[in-house]
């Protein structure tokens, strides 16, 4: 029942989005609502493996590069029309992700952790040197015509992302509120009694991280056309780690719901902090925003929304 | 006897160059309370985690059912029929007590019987040891008593032919072991097996209808639980010569 009012409302909003192509003529309002929406999108992915499993990814600019990337070297090759390179940067993130998956094996913890983090830098280091897809100096991108339907190609990527976006809300749902999404939350609370309960805990973290990944690479394949410029710096940005990682902890990780409200909250602020103070305080913002939930909210606005309700109902 | 349900044979767990297990066998038979006793560092937990599936056994080969299990996962285990408990509670600390059940009804008991809906089938079980009231508690927030019946009933909720409950009593008062004790011999009444591990005397003697005694990795007696605590080698365990 709930499930299918929130379909009708992720349909009511896109729809939204696209009547707004028809009356908002400001190209700076698609150029900011598409990096909000893509952080919905990086945010929501990390949230079902770093939320629901608890396995802390570092590595969310490898991911959505790894999308990025695998788009510039479609264009390149064979002028790959947009559907097809958002399929395929997520297959090659979710092969990626799957990969990172047996890693769990042996890593816990920490350890997990600073292996994607390297991973970014491993990756990172082999795109600076692979010339084909622009090298260390980058490579432009010019975008293709928008179409019929859209005045120009920033519209379109915008409705494209809302659309993008509103998907992995819908995975992230349908995991939390299915038997898959339990036992996620079995391998966070404890991984050894999750095992002892019936829990087949390598298949569900393969699942988590492919899944994650995935939608990482999503997230990144119509990015060429977004910036049209792709260099290695930008795409590995650590940014895209630090926020996906921020954006669930402040609106809270054990919610599908978490992950939206944080990235609409700091990306809204960081677009605000870009435009009227600077570019580069941004991630100061990120920061010390984290850092004061994670000291006075642990569990994020939910948690505190909770906490809330809670007492007024005592 | 008939086939014994779980059948170890000749199991060895190093640590390092620390022999824990050095070849330890035994058999339990179906519907059996067997007992597992030994001095502290004897190997006991050592041993049921490799039954359990949590260790890998080095050397040896573990049965249930008649069939080899040595290189199964811990969950396929459970999928199998066996379920333990842990000496320190380990609940879904983010969940409910319900939720502990019902995850486990769902991912444990799948391919055996299963009846009805997990969340009605849940508070049934949590009816049986008490632990209804609390059943929209956060297990993590839970005292230490009703961390121990959540320990069981979620081993319980596994659906288990067999029964593992390591030190379920350990710290408890008097009553409460009694009413921990009533648990598992209604839960044995109905046909599962038990094996428990537990320190507390005057409750293995009561529960069990043989009992094993580890010392250092080594199984240095078993039988009734009367000869058992008269055996020569049992009394030099605990208390030295």
């Amino acid at each position: 029942m709930q499930a299918r009012w929130l379909l009708a409302l992720a349909g009511v909003l896109i729809v939204g989005a696209f009547v707004v192509t028809r009356t908002v003529d400001n190209r700076y309002v698609y150029f900011a609502a598409y990096g909000i929406l893509q952080y919905v999108l990086l945010a929501t992915a990390w949230n079902i493996l770093g939320g629901y499993t608890g396995y802390v990814n570092f590595g969310t600019g490898a991911f959505f590069a790894l999308g990025a990337y695998t788009s510039v070297f479609l264009i390149q090759a064979v002028q790959a029309p947009l559907v097809v390179l958002i399929v395929a940067g997520g297959l090659v993130s979710g092969l990626l992700g799957f990969g990172i998956g047996y890693l769990t094996l042996r890593l816990r913890g920490v350890f997990f952790s600073i292996a994607t983090l390297a991973l970014a830098v491993v990756l990172e280091t082999m795109m600076v040197n692979w010339e084909y897809v622009g090298g260390a100096k980058g490579i432009s991108i010019i975008r293709p015509s928008a179409g019929p339907l859209f005045t120009n190609y920033v519209q379109l990527l915008f409705v494209v992302m809302a659309a993008l976006a509103m998907g992995a809300v819908a995975v992230a749902w349908f995991i939390e509120h299915s038997r898959i999404g339990r036992g996620f939350a079995t391998i966070r609370d404890n991984e050894e009694a999750a095992e002892c309960m019936g829990v087949p805990t390598l298949r569900l973290k393969l699942l988590a991280t492919t899944v994650s990944g995935c939608l990482m690479g999503i997230a990144g394949a119509p990015f060429p056309y977004y910036i049209t410029f792709v260099e290695p710096v930008s795409a590995f940005n650590l940014s895209y780690a630090v926020n996906s990682l921020a954006m669930p902890m402040v609106g809270g990780t054990t919610s599908w719901v978490g992950p939206i409200i944080g990235a609409v909250l700091l990306g809204t602020l960081q677009q605000l902090a870009t435009v009227t103070i600077s570019s580069e305080l941004n991630l100061l913002i990120v920061g010390v925003v984290l850092v004061a939930f994670v000291v006075l909210a642990p569990e994020g606005i939910l948690g505190l929304l909770r906490r809330g309700t809670r007492r007024t109902r005592a | 006897m008939g086939e014994p349900l779980l059948r170890v044979e000749n199991v060895v767990k190093r640590f390092g160059g620390f022999q824990a297990l050095g070849g330890v066998s035994l058999e339990v038979q179906p519907g059996e309370r067997f007992g597992l006793i030994g001095p502290n560092g004897s190997g006991k937990t050592t041993l049921i985690n490799c039954i359990s599936g949590t260790l890998r056994n080095d050397e040896g080969r573990i049965f249930f059912r008649g069939q080899d299990i040595t290189a199964l996962p811990a969950h396929r285990r459970t999928w199998r029929g066996i379920a333990r408990t842990f000496q320190i509670p380990r609940p879904f600390g983010t969940m409910t007590v319900l939720e502990n059940l019902r995850v486990t009804l769902e991912y444990a008991a799948r391919e055996r019987a299963r009846a009805g809906d997990p969340a009605v089938e849940a508070m049934e079980i949590l009816a049986g040891v008490g632990l209804d009231p609390k059943a929209g508690a956060i297990s993590g927030l839970l005292t230490q008593i009703e961390m121990r019946k959540l320990e069981l009933a979620r081993a319980m909720a596994a659906k288990p032919a067999l029964l593992i409950s390591d030190e379920a009593m350990a710290g408890l008062s008097s009553s409460e072991v009694d009413e921990l004790l009533e648990i598992l011999l209604r839960l044995n009444a109905a046909g599962t097996t038990v094996i428990m591990i537990e320190h507390i005397m005057r409750a293995v003697m009561r529960f069990s209808e043989r009992i094993a005694v580890l010392d250092a990795g080594e199984k240095i007696a078993e039988g009734p639980p009367d000869k058992v605590v008269s055996d020569r080698a049992v009394e030099r365990a605990y208390l030295g010569e």
